[in-house]
């Protein structure tokens, strides 16, 4: 008589001692499992916002991390939480990626406290990214709102990059205040080296800021568009971009040549965990990077 | 697909075989509700006969044996300035007795979306192959409406599946494991004669289901009801309890939480069931709630499960066991929901 179950042992399978792919849909393998970074420099930004250097130590699980811009990571604090962030450094750096992240809440604050040669573990890359290739011959308009910049800057080195592939283009910035302005060390560099039109403005004047204040939409006036052939990405909190895509719809650019990175509350970046749904959509898989028309068809979405 | 029929006294010896040598679970009466109705819940038994296979319906789901309340993704072990990070799947294997079709159902939803899909779940996989589970047809509780859904029968999700045919219960045999243990007790082909009880049986049990609700265009209804006032008038009701996803068979929302032990050389990193109803679910850092209203976490609730997403092929989730309706404390239930949805449409 034997009724006796047989163990299902998966803890010896194959992909146990692999490292997971991130890339790579529909296999099984180590959904929880980190691949191990070093914070090789830390760049204080603002008062609020660091911007933090992490290699992956392991070759393999470096070779293996390859990005687009516009996809993001997960970021693991060990003992903390697991926070998203988009990745803010050119997709050809093989050897580090950069992550610039604000002080928001709990996990975001134990990384600001981290130190040089602290331990990281960060899942990924995940989600959509800006169709970068599609936009090659034309021009493109990266605007930017506040902390919008971090996941900008990704497109602005593929645009560095391959300047000679693309047409016009401009850099619009805005920010709170003069104090709150993101790699404005870059800035000379972009306009000077990478023939960018940089444009910035802010809402509240501060102290030695002799350049523009308003909102956003006022630098508009200053360049000039044809709506046929320019692409637009843009970043920054949801009544920004909003506006923003309304008046670019408005110039004529057709909704389905802009661009926007969506954000909401995320717990796993796979498609699971279900925190990150607008309507029938998860974010995480299907996003963050949309063009606008889906935007406008998402039930939640605005 | 095989067929057998077995005496309900060899179904006796075969199941105490079973849980002779395994670990199992059947359903238990745990306490009685104020209305003198019998709280069923699976639990571990030592034996058949502790087990009550007559039971309505176990108040939470078979879903909690896979996606339990609580579980450990990983642990990290801290070292001077370094960490190692560990990853283990739970391998015990157990027997489960007497999951009824549409619980099955339910399991075979999560299946799709958690085995296969884009990120499949090691964890889910790993708890899903060490489970035999032994399903088992009954006449359905007065409130149950997954006739409406299409899951009132069952062709997926178990290793074997009892229909009661009088003195015997004609079993679908659908594991090798499942036939190989059945090779312990006298287990015979169905005669003519089974074959009409069982068509017999299945017709009455059709028949006997008293809920319903209109599936018919429910899809299209949600997609064009986003801003019915129905959803306030349910909504304020909502207590915000999360309840009704606790004990769903297919809600599988989830939240992570971290915790660092008190000696600090060691940490853990929990997946812990969620509900789309509960305050903070969609709640950024900074404050901003993407669902700030009780009507927008409700509605959201049943638009997953009735209008369905991609990862499930846009089919819809719920099966149907009016669990969560039995759950609500203030009264939410889906017939009601979706029958004032229809009449809006
Ligand atoms: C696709 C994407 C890209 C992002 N990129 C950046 C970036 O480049 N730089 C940056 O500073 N911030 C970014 N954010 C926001 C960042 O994820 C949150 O600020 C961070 O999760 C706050 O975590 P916390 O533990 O400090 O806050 P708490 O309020 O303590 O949050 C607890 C948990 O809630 C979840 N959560 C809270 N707020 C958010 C949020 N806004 N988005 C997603 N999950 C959240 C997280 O899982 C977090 O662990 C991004 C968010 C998304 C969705
Ligand atoms: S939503 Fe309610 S009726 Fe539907 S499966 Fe879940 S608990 Fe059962
Ligand atoms: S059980 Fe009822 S009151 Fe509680 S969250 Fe669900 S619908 Fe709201
Ligand atoms: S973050 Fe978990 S489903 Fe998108």
């Amino acid at each position: 008589m034997d009724y006796r179950l047989q163990r299902q042992n998966i803890n010896t399978e194959p992909f146990m001692t692999k490292p997971p792919q991130y890339n790579r849909k529909s296999i099984v393998m180590r959904t929880d499992k980190v691949y191990k970074c070093e914070i090789i420099n830390i760049v204080e930004l603002t008062h609020l916002e660091k911007l933090f250097h992490l290699k992956i130590l392991n070759r393999t699980e470096r070779r293996i991390f390859k990005f687009r811009p516009g996809q993001f990571v997960m970021l693991e604090v060990p003992g903390f939480g697991e926070v998203p962030i988009s990745i803010s450094s050119s997709s050809n750096n093989t050897e580090y990626i950069e992550l610039c992240v604000r002080k928001a809440g709990r996990t975001t604050s134990v990384l600001h406290q981290a130190q040089k040669g602290a331990k990281l573990g960060i899942r990924g890359p995940f989600g959509t990214s800006f169709p970068m290739e599609e936009m090659m011959g034309s021009s493109i308009l990266l605007i930017a709102g506040g902390l919008g910049l971090a996941p900008l800057r990704a497109p602005v080195y593929w645009v560095t990059e391959h300047r000679d592939k693309y047409k016009d283009v401009h850099v619009l910035y805005g920010a709170k205040d003069p104090e709150q302005m993101l790699f404005t060390y870059q800035y000379d560099e972009w306009k000077k080296v990478n023939n960018i039109n940089l444009l910035t403005i802010v809402e509240k004047q501060g102290k030695g800021w002799d350049g523009r204040t308003g909102l956003i939409t006022e630098l508009f006036k200053e360049v000039s568009i044809k709506p046929d052939n320019t692409y637009a990405i843009v970043c920054g909190p949801p009544v920004m971009f909003n506006f923003v895509c309304n008046y670019l719809d408005g110039l004529g650019i057709p909704m389905n040549r802009m661009f926007v990175s969506l954000e909401r509350r995320m717990h796993c970046g796979m498609g699971k965990c279900c925190r990150c749904m607008i309507g029938s959509t998860f974010t995480c898989v299907d996003g963050p990077v949309f063009d606008y028309w889906s935007v406008l068809n998402l039930k939640e979405a605005i | 697909m095989i067929y057998k029929v077995i005496t309900k006294n060899e179904f006796k010896k075969f199941i105490n075989g079973l849980i002779g040598e395994n670990q199992t679970f059947g359903p238990k009466q745990v306490d009685r509700r104020a209305d003198g109705k019998a709280v069923y819940q699976f639990m571990e038994v030592s034996s058949f006969d502790e087990m009550d296979l007559n039971y309505t319906v176990t108040y939470s789901s078979v879903k909690n044996f896979f996606l339990p309340f609580k579980e450990e993704l990983s642990h990290f072990k801290f070292s001077d300035n370094d960490w190692e990070q560990a990853v283990e799947y739970r391998v015990n294997p157990r027997v489960i007795v007497g999951a009824r079709p549409c619980d099955i159902n339910a399991l075979a939803i999560l299946d799709k979306i958690l085995m296969r899909g884009a990120f499949p779940s090691p964890y889910y996989i790993a708890r899903r192959k060490n489970t035999f589970l032994i399903g088992m047809d009954h006449e359905p509780p007065e409130d149950c409406f997954c006739k409406s859904l299409g899951h009132d029968t069952v062709h997926r999700g178990f290793n074997l599946f009892c229909e009661d045919i009088g003195e015997q219960y004609y079993l679908t045999i659908n594991s090798s494991k499942a036939f190989v243990f059945l090779k312990n007790v006298k287990a015979g082909k169905p005669t003519k004669k089974d074959d009409v009880k069982l068509i017999e049986r299945r017709k009455l049990l059709r028949e006997s289901f008293q809920a319903r609700v209109e599936v018919a265009g429910l899809s299209s209804v949600l997609d064009i009801e986003f801003k019915s006032p129905v959803w306030k008038k349910w909504g304020d009701k909502c207590l915000n309890c999360g309840s009704c996803a606790m004990v769903c068979p297919t809600c599988y929302c989830y939240g992570i939480e971290e915790t660092i032990d008190v000696g600090m050389k060691s940490s853990r990193k929990e997946r812990v069931q969620y509900s789309c109803n509960l305050v903070d679910f969609a709640q950024v850092a900074g404050g901003h709630n993407f669902r700030p209203l009780k009507e927008d976490r409700l509605k959201y609730r049943f638009y997953h499960h009735y209008r369905g997403f991609a990862e499930n092929a846009d089919d819809p989730i719920c099966v149907g066991c009016n669990r969560c309706g039995r759950a609500c404390l203030a009264g939410i239930n889906p017939r009601e929901v979706i029958s004032d949805l229809q009449m809006e449409g």
